[in-house]
């Protein structure tokens, strides 16, 4: 184990489990208003009129004519209102806020207040929408002359819902006006995405707003964009009450009404001759929802991991993020990848069963390596480590001797072992650290010999305030104790860009480690002393062009392999998991208690979307999965043995060798897991979540 | 008016016998460390432990716990027994977001006090009701059981 890589007590320890640490619901600011929004309950209609109560006196109501700027939320474009204007587009789309001092008459004005809607026929189905909000394709090889000189075309669809981040700190903030300034602040992962977006919507300019973040109760992408939206909405209210006003989601509201994984439908065709794989043709859907949010970024990770781990010469990707009359979607750890991953990785176990042989040994035949062409016509540029990863895993599980016996089983309890592997591209996708992002990074010294870390990048869970503290100390010869790291507040930062897409420690750790080597050889003890670094990319990366949808996607790659063990009892169609397993390599953890930790959390989350997170709408368009009873995730009882191991696979221009952690944990599970369930039911199965319900339905075919 | 034991405090709550004692002791007591997170008894971020038992306190009506004695994080950070369970989340980095901990600390108590020595079965049913979203639980019954070992003879 690498220096680096021994754990530490993490900075944020002592004030969470003391219960001390102060979230945003436990700040109560002098003259603060409570205020609540009101929810569109029709999908698609044109709002007729609003019919309000009687407001006593210091209450009041919010909208669209209270946006002084632009009544639009800045994301990637502009075309989410702050408040709705003549239409709403979804059931939950934002028309009002009611605000005032005490909540409960808040909550009771909202309830008595009337909207006459003229309703439109909704448009839920993603495969009817005619409005496509991003279209991308891309080719590499002949795929046509591939699919004409295939002896047979394997054709299959796969499917999978929803995800809930359902981070246990629902979403929240406070904004109060001040010397002709807006400050918000609250649960965030991008205070830099909601100044952009808060002083659109406020018509201020930059410098006039000031974003904080509050010690954050868990994001999975889920406090990425949708912060920006409500942060609008607040500073609105503030600016018009002159007062602070807060603004807690409660459950229902957070679950029904904030963005979530996209559902998708894809397509593949898989071309196929002398027994080989000659070439994939992928066609996919993401159902966006009513706005645009970020789903342009996230079908774009989702098409480049189309085609897998694998070596496909012969490639056509062409995908669709649509419009629907529902819940706009956005981030969720992943970002697009689980969708496709779960899809290449099921047809790949369908057609090594259509020409007779095991999963593995066809996936095994095609798993790219180091030098390698990518999906993009980029390239692999680092070792791949599936081979040793693959060995590991059936050293723990038994695997290869499981699959065999787990065949053809009768008898109430039937077994199955499943196994998928993937990665996930590290950073920004394409050329959007060097193009957009831009960071910067800084290190103040002070007289005392102490350093700040200022960046913007947030801590929410996932130890950042830890990991940057050591990279800095340990780079800087001094100890941990002596750095430290407070939440990012926009006044005292610059913009090191937002916290996603796996990026923090290897693109902004790494601009850390470079600001602390500089600071190292001009130290002056006793004297204060600033070092600051900008992104560079780094050399060896093909540059990457969206228009042609070519190059490096990514300049490196964190990889992994995970299998999954199930028990299905045949009578009640309940599935134990006997076991889960994931390698990971994440390159050198800077904390192998964090890095564990990021593991662990993200497998699990992961075997939630595969097997219990079930998340629909309504004929109506309403989602009726709202709440925690009806959407369930992982206790602590439900999957007992979860092991993870780290393969210490070193970057080169990661800080120690640290590449992208967060997201790969949560890539790979829904494809172990139903491979799994394919495995004891002897059936193929399509579709992720597999839920109960539909282990009944499948075992209505098997058992007849 | 409601009368009851709070951290050790005799306290009296001036709100409507029908209000949550979520709602009282955060917004009557401002009691911070107690969470919320569902407001129905699904999460556990708002756990107290009510007359020695662990409870959802969005779950408990103020005016049934005359007489009861509640412990929330604040009261509980305290003791010994806390001390030992600070250092054991913390050798296994158990905390992330923190916001189900002072709920799950406040659960390892509960488990701890009713068996010593829980097997890993045991502490995981211990915390089943209290949801967390980012450790996988792994870490957290691995701290639940570094405690049992290290503070032997305090439970």
């Amino acid at each position: 184990m690498e220096t680096i890589s021994k754990s530490v007590k993490k900075k944020d320890h002592e004030s969470k489990v003391s219960g001390r640490a102060l979230y945003v619901d436990d700040h109560i600011m002098d003259d603060m208003l409570y205020g609540r929004l009101l929810h569109s309950v029709k999908a698609k209609a044109r709002l007729v009129n609003i019919i309000l109560p009687e407001l006593s006196e210091g209450y009041f109501i919010v909208d669209k004519n209270d946006v002084t700027g632009l009544n639009r939320v800045h994301i990637v474009l502009d075309d989410t209102p702050v408040y709705a204007e003549d239409t709403v587009e979804y059931i939950g789309e934002p028309i009002l806020m009611v605000v005032g001092p005490n909540f409960k008459e808040v909550e009771r004005i909202l309830n008595e207040i009337v909207v006459v809607y003229e309703e439109q026929d909704p448009l839920l189905d993603m495969r009817k929408s005619d409005t496509a909000f991003f279209n991308y394709n891309y080719e590499k090889g002949d795929i046509e002359k591939a699919l004409q000189e295939a002896d047979r075309v394997f054709i299959e669809t796969f499917q999978t819902g929803y995800q809930e981040q359902a981070y246990i700190e629902t979403q929240g903030m406070i904004a109060y006006p001040h010397d002709g300034r807006m400050t918000v602040r609250g649960s965030m992962q991008c205070p830099y995405y909601v100044l952009g977006a808060v002083s659109k919507a406020l018509g201020y300019n930059d410098q006039d707003v000031q974003i904080i973040q509050d010690v954050t109760g868990g994001g999975f992408g889920g406090k990425e964009a949708f912060p920006s939206i409500l942060a609008c909405q607040i500073a609105v209210a503030a600016k018009k009450a002159n007062k602070p006003v807060k603004v807690i989601f409660d459950r229902r509201e957070d679950m029904e009404f904030t963005s979530k994984r996209h559902p998708s439908i894809s397509t593949y065709k898989v071309a196929i001759k002398d027994n080989e794989i000659t070439g994939m043709d992928i066609d996919v859907i993401f159902n966006s929802g009513a706005y645009t949010t970020l789903s342009s970024v996230v079908l774009q990770r989702g098409l480049i991991c189309a085609s897998g781990a694998y070596r496909i010469d012969n490639l056509r990707v062409a995908g669709r993020a649509v419009k629907t009359n529902t819940v706009p979607c956005g981030a969720y750890r992943g970002f697009g990848a689980p969708q496709t991953f779960f899809a290449v990785e099921m047809v790949m176990d369908h057609v090594a069963k259509e020409m007779g042989l095991d999963s593995l040994e066809l996936k095994e035949k095609y798993m790219v390596k180091q030098g390698d062409a990518t999906s993009t016509s980029g390239e692999y540029h680092f070792h791949v480590p599936l081979p040793e990863m693959i060995q590991q895993i059936n050293e723990l599980t038994d695997y290869r001797a499981k699959r065999k016996l787990y065949k053809n089983q009768t008898g109430r309890y039937r077994k199955g072992i499943g196994m998928s592997m993937f990665f996930h591209g590290c950073g920004f996708t394409g050329s959007g650290e060097r193009d957009h992002i831009k960071a910067v990074a800084k290190l103040r010294k002070n007289a005392d010999d102490t350093v700040d870390i200022l960046a913007s990048n947030t801590d929410m869970g996932q130890g950042l305030k830890t990991t940057f503290c050591k990279i800095v100390a340990d780079t800087l010869g001094i100890l941990y104790d002596q750095v430290s790291y407070n939440n990012p507040d926009t006044d005292r930062v610059p913009d090191s860009g937002p916290t996603v897409a796996s990026r923090s420690v290897m693109i902004v750790g790494e601009l850390l480690k470079r600001a602390a080597e500089r600071l190292k050889q001009e130290w002056k003890t006793g004297e204060e002393q600033v070092s600051e670094e900008h992104f560079v990319e780094p050399d060896f990366v093909i540059p990457f062009s969206i228009e042609e949808f070519k190059g490096d996607a990514y300049p490196t790659y964190s990889w992994s392999v995970n299998a999954i063990e199930v028990e299905v009892d045949t009578l009640t169609a309940t599935t134990k998991i006997l076991g889960a397993w994931g390698i990971f390599d994440v390159g050198v953890p800077i904390d192998t208690n964090i890095i564990l930790g990021q593991m662990q959390g993200g497998f699990l989350q992961g075997i939630g979307y595969a097997s219990m997170e079930q998340m629909d709408y309504n004929d109506q368009g309403r989602i009726r999965n709202n709440s925690l009873s009806d959407y369930s995730i992982p206790t602590a009882v439900d999957v007992p043995n979860l092991v993870t191991k780290i393969m210490n696979n070193p970057y080169t221009h990661g800080p120690y060798g640290a590449k992208g952690a967060g997201e790969l944990p949560l890539v790979g599970a829904a494809p172990a897991y139903v491979e799994a369930m394919e495995n004891a039911l002897g059936v193929n199965l399509t579709k992720a979540p597999f839920t109960t319900e539909d282990t009944m339905k499948a075992l209505l075919g098997v058992l007849k | 008016m409601t009368k009851f034991m709070l951290n050790g405090q005799d306290v009296r709550s001036i709100l409507k016998a029908n209000e949550r004692l979520l709602d009282v002791l955060r917004n009557e007591f401002g009691i911070s460390g107690v969470k919320c997170g569902c407001k129905e008894g699904e999460c556990g971020a708002c756990s107290v432990i009510l007359d020695g038992r662990l409870v959802n306190s969005c779950m408990v009506a103020v005016g049934s716990i005359e007489g009861s004695t509640v412990i929330t994080i604040e009261g509980y950070r305290e003791t010994e027994r806390f001390a030992v369970l600070d250092k054991a989340y913390a050798s296994v980095s158990a905390v992330q977001c923190g916001f189900c901990i002072p709920g799950m600390v406040l659960a390892s108590e509960c488990i701890l006090i009713k068996n010593p020595n829980p097997t890993e079965a045991d502490i995981r049913d211990g915390i089943s009701g209290n949801l967390c979203r980012c450790t996988g639980y792994n870490a957290i019954v691995k701290a639940i059981g570094i405690a049992a070992k290290e503070g032997e003879g305090l439970w």
